[in-house]
């Protein structure tokens, strides 16, 4: 028998009210939806557009949002449903980690960035006061390629998009997490530093054994770094499958959409024709 | 159509002034699609406010100069514009797509007031039943329906705002259009339709198409020469195609060779380190910091823009 799969979600949903107090207006969100992790290291990209309730699912396996419906089941733990049977929140917040869209407000202006780090060891337990986390978190830092020199009593201001976003990981990481949830880590970064935050994630799953669901709409990045691609549109899984099979053979019509909808570098749209090279 | 020369602009701050265009040099062809791409706070929103002629608040044009070279619809005749008049151009000959939808249409007001209330008063005199309907008439072109006209810009979608200003930038049939970032806060599908739209104007009105993005796919897909700006400093232009097959300045190889292709697993690594401060740039090469072909001279003199074949410039000692 095959070892308990990391994360599976089992007929999720999730309805939000609409307008006032006595409205009756509602959003379903995330419909029906079921979805496994393996037990061994993986990142799964979870794609779509606005509106496809991506973000919706990572908030429920973050358990930011409570499922309307459905089951989530970590290590074979409940995730969601009675605070009495479900996993309880600090060996939750152990095992689970977010990475955030925003780096830039991710951290309070009149707080250095490496207070967070020191204050997620000690909030989780691994160390009890700073001296003992300073190892936690050195090593955590030089697992995203920084040095506690260069974040010591520095604030969000002083750091690129990309330095906060490889802070963000690098908090994530100090519980020593089974599980990071990354919601379009990289779409608030330069195109030029997207690859570095990218290629940790690889790294880190490769020496740290840590899965990711990486949640993005851009399908490049996805299936360069992951190893399945989930497609969503409307809240619905349309299409799931590796990520060399995806693109090679998109069955869904709506992976199509999104895969030819995308500028390319190397092959123009269709619709265009032929460039017209006015400078030549 | 546009020529700028030697200019130098950027925006006085309590701690100093920010030269965020520093001795450009650039010329805007007649019905061509220009790009200019690169990292954010390269400059590349600044420059387009310079082709604009809008200065004021703490932008300003400290040396330089801007020239517009428009035909007169009435008489025919050429007509050079500087750039203190370059405003009496707005709308007719020159129109701007500024970045964010959202943020740019008054949020409590119909689209229909924002679209004829912001016309010259000389057009608004031909009545403003008859100017809705050619309104409409030209919506229909942007395929948005006419009931977007009594609507306020919350009701509409992301992408149906950015029509609207597709639309108003298009309306007067204008000699220019610069769009700032036009599709960036868009979905990729809802962006495919954005960018074959502004395509299909500039190729329906034969005028040209300045376009703002930090997305290099954008550029390769739409436009027929790019830029690539960096700290203030054109680095490298040139015919977009020739620019991807054989770009000539590391920054703009390092950029092209950073961008995942669908489907490619090939490891593609990130551009180390970050921009120079604009407000302190370093002498030499703005890039030399960054750069792995990085010789003594780079930090010493800071290399010009030259032609390198027909119409591919470079900025580098090494180009």
């Amino acid at each position: 028998m095959s070892a308990v799969s990391l994360l599976s979600l089992h007929g999720v949903g999730k309805i939000f009210r609409r307008g006032g107090l006595f409205s009756r207006g509602r959003i379903e969100a995330v419909r029906d939806l079921s979805l496994t992790l393996p037990a061994e290291p993986s990142i799964v990209a979870i794609v779509g557009e606005s509106g496809s309730g991506k973000t919706t699912l990572a908030r429920m396996v973050l358990r930011l949002v409570e499922p309307s419906a459905g089951s989530i089941l970590l290590e074979g733990r409940k995730l969601n449903g009675r605070r009495a049977e479900r996993l309880p929140d600090l060996e939750f917040r152990r095992r689970v980690q977010p990475i955030f869209q925003n780096p830039f407000e991710a951290y309070s202006i009149h707080l250095p960035v490496d207070f967070y780090l020191f204050r997620t060891a000690i909030n989780l337990g691994m160390a009890s006061d700073q001296a003992g986390a300073m190892p936690v978190v050195e090593e955590a830092l030089r697992s995203v390629g920084l040095g506690l020199d260069r974040v010591r009593g520095k604030f969000v201001q002083q750091f690129s998009g990309g330095e906060l976003q490889r802070i963000a990981i690098a908090r994530a990481l100090i519980p020593r997490p089974r599980l990071i949830v990354a919601d379009e880590p990289v779409s608030m970064v330069d195109a030029s530093l997207r690859m570095t935050i990218v290629n940790l994630f690889t790294q880190i799953r490769a020496r740290s054994g840590v899965s990711f669901i990486y949640i993005t709409h851009d399908l490049s990045t996805a299936t360069y770094v992951a190893d399945r691609i989930v497609i969503m549109t409307k809240g619905e899984i349309v299409e799931q499958g590796a990520a060399a099979e995806i693109t090679a053979n998109p069955r869904h019509e709506y992976t199509r959409l999104l895969m030819d909808s995308i500028p390319r570098i190397g092959a123009r749209w269709a619709e265009l024709g032929e460039q017209s090279d006015t400078t030549a | 159509m546009i020529r700028l020369q030697n200019v130098r602009a950027g925006y006085t701050t309590p701690t100093g002034f920010v030269g965020a265009v520093d001795d450009v040099s650039l010329t805007v062809e007649d019905s061509e699609i220009l790009g200019i791409a690169g990292e954010s706070g390269c400059g590349k929103s600044t420059l387009i406010k310079v082709i604009y002629g809008q200065f004021g608040g703490p932008l300003s044009l400290m040396a330089g100069t801007v020239e517009a070279q428009f035909r007169d619809p009435v008489s025919g005749q050429l007509v050079v514009t500087g750039v203190a008049r370059l405003r009496d151009l707005w709308w007719k000959q020159i129109s701007y797509i500024p970045q964010g939808s959202m943020s740019v249409l008054n949020p409590v007001t119909r689209i229909a007031t924002q679209m004829i209330d912001g016309l010259p008063d000389a057009v608004r005199a031909r009545g403003r039943q008859a100017l809705r309907t050619e309104v409409e008439a030209f919506l229909a072109e942007v395929k948005l329906p006419a009931s977007v006209l009594d609507a306020y810009p919350h009701q509409l979608s992301g992408g149906m705002r950015q029509r609207v200003l597709v639309a108003m930038a298009a309306f007067f049939n204008p000699r220019l259009i610069l769009a700032d970032e036009p599709t960036t806060a868009l979905d990729v599908v809802v962006q495919k339709h954005i960018l074959l739209l502004l395509v299909a104007i500039q190729r329906r009105q034969r005028n040209a198409l300045v376009i703002v993005s930090h997305d290099l796919g954008v550029h390769y897909q739409i436009t027929d020469r790019l830029a690539i700006a960096y700290a203030g400093k054109i680095v490298e232009i040139g015919p977009t195609r020739a620019l991807f097959e054989q770009p000539r300045h590391p920054y703009t190889r390092a950029l092209i060779d950073s961008l995942p292709r669908l489907g490619d697993r090939t490891p593609r690594h990130g551009i180390e380190g970050r921009p120079p401060d604009l407000a302190n740039p370093p002498t030499g090469c703005r890039f030399a910091a960054r750069c792995s072909l990085v010789h003594d001279i780079c930090h010493r003199v800071s290399p010009d823009l030259i032609e390198r074949t027909p119409g591919h410039a470079a900025a580098c000692h090494l180009a």
